[in-house]
């Protein structure tokens, strides 16, 4: 492992970016991961890569389109008003199954909103945002630490799946500062050669990069193709984590920050002798719906709670069905939850 | 009769940088001859093999067919944004970006602004037929005061719409940009001129001179219900009277 650094949220996401080969970064400053950017702009000429402050976010992520179908590992990142202007060049990339990797640090929403922490993109990134049937893997860091790792892992999932890859972050999460291990960086020179890239067509016939096809059952095709993508990596790329959810009679259901602050939130009702545990979807697409189903079965309520209006809860409440009672309690705007006020919601469903 | 080919010296051929396919562009459109003029001044530079080209929307949009170079198909207007991340990520590649009026003067005017201010060492080519071909024959950026098109049935009118507007004028505004012309196709002095910039314009690339930018003048016979040889003549007449040709910036 590397060297010991105490860095913020939005620090850490660049810096793994950087040790995970990111050769070319393209953004517009946004709040609250302006960090981010400023990682990115005093590290990459230093390193010989590339770092552009884009004109726009359109720019940006049209920038990274050009960069991945060149073969290099890229990212962006913006905060939600910015994702939103990202989303045509998003379902592009899906389309042209090319693989980068886009930071979401959401904001409260929806139009200007604010700059304080939320979890109001769920949706947005889970479900689409752009148009046409796609998918990105998205995950969910709940700790500085975590979005160092799941950085790291966004890149090999991108190129192993030929993906767009989300972090789905939070301004809580950007701003805190945490120590963190981080691991040596990968020499992008070491990387795979992307054989379907357009690095020139010396010796060999023209790649072409494209998410365009008239002919109808052409264009079935490629949905079929990326559909089957998207199974393969449904059955293989899950990722939560359980807290104390052996003997639970409620389990809470959060991911991201939240994830974490319900963590405390176990260890509190634990205290009292409330039997509670946590579910925390790492992946939030593909949703790991099974757990959760299985879990269901053995516990009388799944509590739902985000920063959100209850965006996650619907997932949640496809997983588990009538097995289990579903409540939600969510805050909205940028109000963040505390422990005490998650505590609380959790005893009006104790028997 | 029988014929000794030996003797034969061949003086015309298909470009070796443009492939076999069938076009897709209408008859007296000029697209096909700006893509033959591409073609060949890829042989000549000898930098077909390290060339990325970039397919717009609209007309040109199966422009990827055409030769045989790498390509990436991108999204409306953004092309020259696109074209920046791959020239960033691989320096050593030689990009074009290929756009129309729409494209690259509606569109995708921040992208197309900003790459020529930061000085991208890419080439782009703007084809300005002054119309939406492929969408039907809407009006343009680029549609001149009083021309009816199919959002302006009854002719462009500024006071409403504004006047046809000199992207290239603007850009080369700019301190970044290497070289900014404007060039024609209607007749063959203004081919063998045009062929003549666009080389320089892939030259400069390769050269690592920085941004260069050929706005072509072209036809579009079937949105402008004219023939062919009503549709040069236009331009020579009428069009080249609002885009005035020539070389606007050239600091090569």
């Amino acid at each position: 492992m590397g060297d010991r650094l105490l860095l913020r949220g939005n620090e850490v996401i660049a810096e793994a970016a950087i040790r995970a080969g990111c050769q070319c970064y393209f953004a517009y400053p946004i709040t609250p991961q302006a960090e981010l950017l400023e990682h990115m702009a005093k590290n990459m000429p230093r390193l010989g890569r590339t770092f552009i402050q884009a004109e726009s976010e359109i720019a940006a992520i049209s920038m990274v389109y050009g960069a991945a179908g060149a073969g290099v590992r890229t990212m962006t990142s913006s905060s939600s008003p910015g994702i939103s202007l990202k989303q045509e060049g998003i379902s592009y990339l899906a389309g042209a199954n090319l693989p980068c990797v886009i930071v979401n640090v959401v904001r409260g929403g929806p139009g200007l909103g604010n700059i304080a922490p939320s979890q109001c993109d769920y949706f947005q990134a889970t479900k689409g945002g752009g148009h046409g049937d796609y998918r990105l893997i998205v995950l969910g860091p709940s700790t500085v630490p975590e979005a160092g790792e799941l950085t790291m892992l966004a890149f090999e999932l991108a190129d192993q799946y030929r993906i767009p890859v989300m972090i789905l972050a939070d301004g809580l999460l950007g701003q805190m500062m945490e120590p963190v291990e981080l691991p040596d960086p990968i020499d992008p020179a070491s990387l795979p050669v992307k054989e379907w890239a357009t690095t020139g067509a010396k010796g060999r016939a023209p790649n072409v990069i494209l998410s365009f096809e008239m002919d109808p059952e052409g264009l079935q095709q490629i949905n079929n193709d990326l559909q089957a993508k998207y199974q393969t990596i449904t059955e293989n790329e899950l990722r939560y984590e359980e807290t104390d959810t052996e003997d639970a009679d409620i389990v809470i259901a959060a991911y991201g920050t939240i994830g974490r602050i319900c963590k405390s939130v176990v260890r509190m009702a634990r205290a009292e002798g409330i039997k509670v545990g946590l579910f925390r979807p790492i992946t939030l697409w593909p949703f790991p719906y099974e757990p959760l189903k299985a879990l269901s079965e053995r516990v009388d309520t799944v509590l739902s709670v985000e920063m959100s209006a209850g965006q996650m809860w619907e997932d949640v409440r496809l997983a588990v069905a009538e097995r289990a009672k579903t409540p939600f309690y969510g805050e909205t705007g940028g109000v963040v939850p505390t422990p005490r006020s998650i505590l609380n919601e959790v005893k009006k469903h104790v028997r | 009769m029988s014929v000794n080919l030996d003797n034969m010296v061949k003086v015309f051929e298909r470009p070796q940088s443009l492939t076999n396919a069938k076009s897709t562009y209408c008859p007296g459109c000029h697209h096909g001859i700006l893509t033959r003029i591409i073609g060949n001044v890829l042989d000549e530079l000898d930098i077909a093999d390290r060339t990325v080209g970039i397919a717009p929307v609209g007309c040109s949009v199966f422009a990827y067919l055409w030769y045989k170079v790498d390509s990436q198909q991108v999204p409306h207007g953004r092309a020259s944004a696109v074209a920046t991340g791959i020239k960033r990520a691989r320096p050593e590649l030689i990009v074009f970006s290929y756009q129309g009026d729409g494209d690259f003067a509606s569109i995708g005017t921040a992208e197309s602004i900003h790459a020529a201010n930061r000085g991208e060492n890419i080439t782009v080519i703007f084809v300005n037929n002054q119309i939406y071909g492929m969408t039907g024959g809407e009006m343009a950026p680029t549609t001149l005061v009083g021309q009816k098109t199919t959002t302006s049935p009854e002719g462009r009118d500024p006071s409403q719409v504004g006047y046809p507007i000199r992207f290239s004028e603007m850009i080369a505004t700019l301190e970044a940009p290497t070289y900014v012309t404007r060039q024609a196709l209607f007749d063959t002095k203004h081919i063998m001129d045009a062929t003549k910039a666009i080389k320089k314009a892939f030259q400069n690339q390769v050269d690592g001179k920085g941004y260069s930018l050929v706005e072509v003048l072209s036809t579009c016979p079937t949105n402008w219900r004219m023939s062919p040889v009503q549709s040069n003549k236009h331009v020579a007449e009428t069009v080249t009277k609002v885009f005035p040709l020539g070389d606007l910036i050239d600091r090569g």
